[in-house]
């Protein structure tokens, strides 16, 4: 799938945050993320983790992702 | 409950350190299975490591067992402690071996040698 589409995913879930998304080996399958959000402030890194998976379960869910890393911040 | 579900149900809540990958230790076959084995390794932590890709219906179980839809996922003591980035994460902050003291003890190290288990 694209960076785009993906950036847009994680935008609708978190509102307002700091979303950057980066195909790690131009196959459109190996992502990383970084989510800078309000949205974490006092969650567990597990619970922050939660919401990023929740937010790309469809992608997640039917393979279109293959591989993500995910990297979650409070917002600074 | 299925057989299936039942056998890894086990084996989250009878290892010490459950690891589910993608592979095994000695043929990882995903990036993100060999980052969190060796986060574990490198904390000392006594993995069981079950490979999921025998059959699809195991990280299928697996995922409605823990909410988690990823693999590699890691569990100590029963409780899933997350996926590669935050065993990975927690293990350069040392966290990871913090949590390894409090959950088996601060002589976990070495306590068991590193096995595979087969389910399904």
């Amino acid at each position: 799938m694209s960076v785009d589409r993906l950036r847009r995913l994680l935008e609708q879930a978190f509102p307002g945050s700091e979303v950057e998304v980066k195909d790690r080996t131009g196959g459109g399958d190996h992502f990383q993320v970084t989510v800078a959000s309000a949205r974490f402030g006092g969650l567990t890194l597990l619970e922050q983790h939660r919401l990023v998976n929740d937010a790309l379960a469809a992608p997640l869910g039917d393979g279109t992702i293959h591989e993500l890393r995910i990297q979650t911040k409070g917002s600074q | 409950m299925s057989e299936l579900r039942e056998q890894i149900e086990n084996v989250i809540q009878s290892e010490d350190v459950a690891l589910f990958m993608k592979g095994t230790p000695q043929f990882v076959m995903c990036g993100n299975s060999s980052r969190a084995l060796d986060a574990l390794r490198r904390a000392g932590a006594p993995v069981t490591a079950v490979d999921v890709l025998p059959d699809p219906r195991i990280r299928q179980e697996l995922s409605s067992i823990s909410s988690w839809p990823t693999i590699p996922q890691v569990f100590v003591r029963g409780e899933l402690i997350g996926g590669a980035d935050i065993v990975e994460q927690l293990a350069q902050s040392d966290e990871l071996e913090q949590t390894l003291e409090e959950k088996l003890g601060p002589d976990y190290r070495g306590r068991a040698p590193e096995r595979v288990v087969t389910v399904g």
